[in-house]
């Protein structure tokens, strides 16, 4: 995979895509970074069109998510023109419209895997994060269909302060049910900008707990050890897939580096998307990043370790800059403060006006 | 192999040719596979209506300097293998493949 990958980014080539077919949903998750309202998506004909596109640049992995998926009525039409174009398609669902006779169409048409978010194992933590009663209990019983028609399901449980204690329980739920869990404590700001709802990440010690969880982490030393500066060779590579081998495509038809990088690069209903994968200078200017020119991260110890996120970045002010919540993993997993952290912890507090005296 | 054999992509594989090189994925088990230029063109002429040895004399013998023999023993090395791994259907008579669209939808 990793030979293909580098091919890919040899060639330029836009090797994975996730497209948002809508951004309606039947859940209300109170982390979840979206807009629900329906502001114009793209009609069947607009995707298909946009499918071919995709085939023709040469994407091979192609992620389908929302929003929930399975709210558009040409959900089905839509994957089966994916799957005869020859996408490796991936879908995310909260899998609430997934009964026996949804998963049986799934695996006939050869989807490659399955991700269902499952933020706890006990109803009355899942459903207060989704808004909607019922939902853990209606959420397993379509990862079972899923499961018994012989499809890759994988769980994805995003900690937050709300249900952080129960990822053992949401781990031992996937092994009864034979499923894969994947396991990620970042909440991302909303694509609005809107960072408000950062407040419902795990804290500090928390997250240390998670970094340091035997169970999760496979070589405890090896991921916790003294970190290492990036190198000449790390200097000159560049920070992420985003913009490099992978992209994003609204239910609008509007194309970001990737879905947790809101930077608008064109829209594919007024430019074609290899001319905009090509040639947008936003795309282009992502791409010229190396690691040298990230200002803080390009001398800090977590330099050669750190998986700083570009669009994290990006959401918090600059795009060569820090990710402060990757910082706060390197941190959580050396007990080492990243250059940004350094610098905030040293910070003096903002000046505030006290009243003494009326 | 007997003479006349055909060959058709199985339907749970996701290809996309990238620099000159097949890459294929079998969506049963998410495993990789990469098929050199010879090996792209028979892959992309599996219709399950053309013979294997009409491939071979149509697709590799005109492009490339091989012996018609020599061709025709690699190709059916090629299928047996891609066919031993579950992406690749192999038969004596035409195959039609299950088309997307026709599966059944209940």
């Amino acid at each position: 995979m990793h030979e293909m990958g580098a091919k890919a980014l040899r060639l330029g080539i836009p090797l994975a895509v996730q497209l948002d077919i809508t951004y309606r949903c039947n859940e209300r998750c109170v982390h979840c970074y979206l807009d629900h309202d329906d502001r114009g998506e793209m009609t069947t004909v607009e995707i298909e069109g946009l499918l071919d596109q995709l085939a023709e640049a040469g994407v091979f992995f192609l992620t389908i998510s929302g929003g929930e998926v399975l709210l558009r009525k040409d959900f089905f039409h839509i994957l089966e023109y994916a799957r005869k174009r020859s996408f490796c398609v991936r879908l995310k669902t909260n899998a609430l419209m997934i009964g026996e006779k949804e998963a049986e169409r799934i695996r006939s048409l050869a989807v490659e895997s399955v991700q269902v978010s499952i933020y706890s194992h006990r109803p009355e933590v899942h459903d207060a994060i989704t808004k909607v009663t019922g939902s853990l209990a209606r959420s397993i019983q379509a990862i079972r269909f899923l499961h018994q028609h012989g499809l890759h399901v994988i769980i994805a449980n995003v900690l937050m302060v709300q249900n952080f204690g129960d990822y053992p329980g949401v781990r031992a739920l996937a092994d009864e049910l034979g499923v894969q869990c994947t396991i990620d404590p970042t909440v991302t700001p909303m694509m609005d900008g809107n960072r408000s709802i950062l407040n419902l990440g795990i804290d500090r010690e928390s997250l240390k707990e998670v970094f340091h969880d035997t169970a999760l982490v496979k070589d405890l030393p090896d991921s916790c050890s003294v970190p290492i500066t990036a190198d000449e060779e790390v200097l000159d590579s560049t920070p992420c897939s985003a913009g490099h081998t992978a992209c994003y495509v609204s239910p609008y038809g509007d194309v970001y580096p990737c879905v947790q990088f809101p930077l608008p690069t064109g829209n594919v209903r007024k430019t074609k998307f290899l001319d905009i994968w090509n040639y947008s200078p936003q795309m282009n200017e992502v791409r010229a990043i190396t690691i040298r020119d990230l200002t803080n991260c390009s001398v800090c110890v977590h330099g050669g370790s750190c998986s700083r996120c570009p669009g994290l970045a990006f959401m918090e002010g600059n795009m060569r800059g820090p990710s402060t919540a990757d910082c706060e993993k390197s941190f959580a997993r050396t007990g080492i403060p990243s250059e940004n952290l350094k610098r905030k912890m040293s910070s003096p507090s903002a000046p505030t006006l006290v009243q003494i005296s009326t | 192999m007997t003479e006349k054999c055909y060959v058709a992509r199985d339907t749970h594989v996701a290809s996309r040719l990238m620099g000159g090189e097949m890459m294929i994925m079998s969506t049963r088990d998410s495993t990789l596979f990469t098929l050199n230029g010879v090996a792209s063109a028979i892959w992309e002429a599996a219709d399950g209506k053309t013979p294997l040895d009409e491939i071979v004399t149509d697709h590799i013998c005109k492009e490339y300097d091989v012996s018609r023999e020599q061709a025709m023993m690699d190709a059916e090395t090629l299928v047996e293998q891609l066919a031993s791994h579950g992406i690749m259907i192999v038969s004596d008579h035409e195959i039609v493949p299950p088309e997307i669209s026709q599966v059944s939808w209940k």
